[in-house]
């Protein structure tokens, strides 16, 4: 899939469907009201999953144990922009009336610590054993994911899953996975997933996907539409009626002013190869001496697979091989013999960049960015991908002068 | 087992201008000490036992800074008989909080603070170790993290490196899911630019980060401090936020000087 590509939603969805094409009409879709929303979490629930969602902490909203949708949060909305995040309440009855929360569904399916496996030495032996605590644990429903994280788990079904590296631990949550996505009505200030083609309509990778109405009318409800045989069966047993014309014309209506409402553009045509060719542009320049190659980009991203192994013993002859979130922003990340071959921050941001809009396409034939907007919100001082590739198009060909290093 | 058939590595702790927290930090090992205890012969360390073998020790771990001719010359004897030297804490690695003299004058300070200032003999600065002798590792941290103290000691005698990050605090944020205190509530936060290893402790209790570890690796500090600014904190709070365990450390040096009301000198 070379630079040309249309960047659309069937090339980076996920699975269960990523070989079916994008459906995003909901010509049979089922209202669920309220009570509906009330049954579904019961339903996972009974069927032995553990239910998480998203709940109100610390300010921010965030995924957590949904013990029923008291926990959710109803009427809070976010106001995002670079290097800012505020929640508040409102009297508003909808339950997802925000975009979305610093963390993102990869914490579930990646987890930022984990222990590939686990030996135990006794009398000059080591039995080995896998040290993953998913294997003991019940399957994940995750309720209220956004279409662009959807799209982001489809991205680490190719770099990590049966599409790429094959990594167990990840196959394993993934494949008990119950994903409810919830359709995008209010995009933030960050937001630019309509420019990649991931929302803010559900296209596919989900197992259920809701919208939900309110405000038009017809009533607080929810359309509900079955991505997979395990998703129709959960709605069979929901309680609901088949959708009628106003249903869909509220959905539609409110898709389109989600779609306008984008706080972000990022024009990819071309982007791939516009990259390729300007990794001497001194935008990098200019952009590192902002940037605190902290890795908070990296850490929040949804996509975002790298770790790193360190081996440890203890005193009784357990050994254990630990894997941890890493960032491409260390120093280390990049030490081979002698060095670091990324040593300036500037070439650092520039790996980062280039990766997740040019030269994921040639590794995994997707892009690497979802548009969600995460990176743009929870960089501390606000830096903006969209705005780097913008500014890198506008004086396509500069070159940087000698300052920088490698 | 006798003095001469002990094969063990020995190690030697030892003592400069500092509060004893960190060298405390292997007493607080517990379980994993007896086991450090097995695996070396402690040969020094005044804290757990008066009794001291003459050197030469394997290895040495140096707490505090260089304050007074004495331990100027002191520390010179130490690196003599230390086979390798690590330094722990911010007093070691940076000059510790009592670094803040060097942003001043120690003359004035001592004629305030004491009735008899001509009793008092020290050096007009606190410096590092590293700053007197060749430093074999740095282990940071105000105190150190024990299970770091363990991981430098094994490594250090396995002679292997010691697997010690210095990335950004945010990264150990991030992997406790800990809400960016930053952006989201404007929290003044050191953690962008400051070293991990305390497992993000104070954002974890909503607190901005304190920068305890000292610099991360390339700490951008003018970025963050032009953010902090932007978010309404005084030049002047921006200044002390720098100047704290680890104000003698160069960046937070630089930047903490950058932001002084006063003319820099």
């Amino acid at each position: 899939m070379g630079a040309s590509s249309p960047w659309k939603a069937q090339h980076i969805a996920g699975a269960p469907n990523d070989t079916a094409p994008a459906r995003t009409d909901a010509a049979d879709a089922t209202v669920l009201d309220v009570e509906g929303l009330v049954t579904l979490l019961e339903v996972l629930a009974r069927r032995g999953y553990r239910v998480l969602g998203p709940r109100v902490r610390d300010g921010a909203i965030v995924h957590g144990e949904l013990s029923s949708v008291a926990d959710l949060p109803r009427g809070w909305h976010d106001a995002q922009s670079p290097g800012s995040y505020r929640i508040e309440h409102t009297d508003d009855e909808a339950f997802f009336a925000w975009a979305v929360g610093p963390s993102s569904p990869k914490r579930e399916v990646f987890p930022a610590r984990s222990v590939a496996w686990r030996g135990r030495v006794s009398e000059g032996e080591v039995a080995f054993e896998d040290g993953d605590a998913a294997s003991e644990q019940r399957p994940t429903a995750l309720v209220g994911a956004r279409p662009c994280e959807a799209a982001a788990l489809g991205v680490l079904d190719r770099v990590l899953g049966d599409r790429g590296a094959g990594d167990p631990h990840f196959l394993k949550r993934r494949e008990g996975a119950f994903l409810v996505v919830v359709e995008c009505a209010t995009p933030s200030g960050t937001c630019f997933c309509d420019s990649m083609g991931t929302g803010p309509a559900a296209g596919n990778g989900f197992d259920l996907a809701l919208t939900e109405l309110a405000g038009d009318g017809g009533g607080h409800r929810f359309l509900a539409r079955a991505g997979s045989e395990i998703g129709a069966e959960v709605l069979s047993c929901l309680p609901g009626r088949p959708a009628d014309e106003a249903d869909r014309a509220a959905r539609t209506a409110l898709l389109e002013r989600a779609r306008t409402s984008m706080g972000r553009v990022l024009d990819t045509a071309g982007l791939p190869a516009l990259l390729a060719r300007n990794v001497e542009h001194p935008r990098f320049d200019e952009v590192a001496e902002r940037c605190l190659a902290c890795g908070n980009c990296t850490l929040v991203c949804p996509t975002c697979f790298c770790s790193t192994v360190e081996d440890a013993s203890d005193v009784a002859g357990v050994l254990e091989r630990r894997r941890s979130w890493s960032s491409c922003f260390d120093l280390a990340h990049s030490y081979l013999h002698g060095g670091p071959v990324r040593a300036s921050t500037m070439s650092r941001y520039r790996q980062w960049m280039t990766h997740k809009l040019s030269t994921w396409w040639d590794q995994f034939e997707t892009s690497g960015c979802v548009g969600c907007g995460r990176c743009i919100t929870w960089c501390p001082v606000g830096i903006d991908i969209t705005e780097e590739a913008a500014a890198i198009r506008r004086s396509d060909g500069a070159r940087r002068g000698r300052r920088g290093g490698r | 087992m006798s003095a001469a058939s002990d094969r063990r590595p020995t190690l030697a702790v030892w003592k400069f201008a500092s509060c004893d927290g960190c060298q405390l930090s292997l007493l607080d090992c517990e379980e994993e000490l007896l086991a450090v205890a097995g695996a070396v012969h402690i040969a020094q360390f005044t804290e757990m036992s008066r009794a001291a073998v003459e050197g030469p020790y394997d290895l040495s771990l140096v707490e505090g800074s260089i304050t007074t001719y004495e331990d100027a010359a002191r520390i010179q004897e130490v690196r003599r008989a230390s086979h390798r030297l690590v330094t722990i804490g911010a007093c070691a690695t940076a000059g510790g909080i009592q670094g803040l003299r060097n942003f001043a004058s120690a003359g004035e300070y001592i004629a305030t603070v004491y009735a008899r200032p001509d009793y008092i003999s020290t050096l007009a600065t606190s410096t590092p170790i590293a700053a007197h002798v060749p430093v074999d590792f740095e282990l940071h941290g105000c105190p150190i993290d024990r299970h770091q103290l363990l991981e430098v000691i094994l490594a250090q005698l396995a002679g292997r490196s010691p697997r010690i990050p210095s990335h950004s605090v945010c990264q150990e944020c991030k992997a406790r899911d800990t809400v960016c205190l930053l952006v989201s509530r404007r929290a003044p936060c050191l953690g962008p630019v400051t070293r991990a290893g305390c497992g993000a402790l104070c954002p974890a209790v909503d607190r901005g980060c304190f920068g305890c570890f000292g610099p991360a690796e390339t700490a951008n500090t003018a970025s963050l401090a032009g953010r902090l600014l932007e978010d309404g904190a005084r030049r002047v709070d921006v200044s002390r936020l720098f100047r704290t365990f680890n104000a003698g450390a160069p960046a937070f040096r630089e930047e903490s000087l950058a932001n002084e009301p006063r003319p820099t000198r």
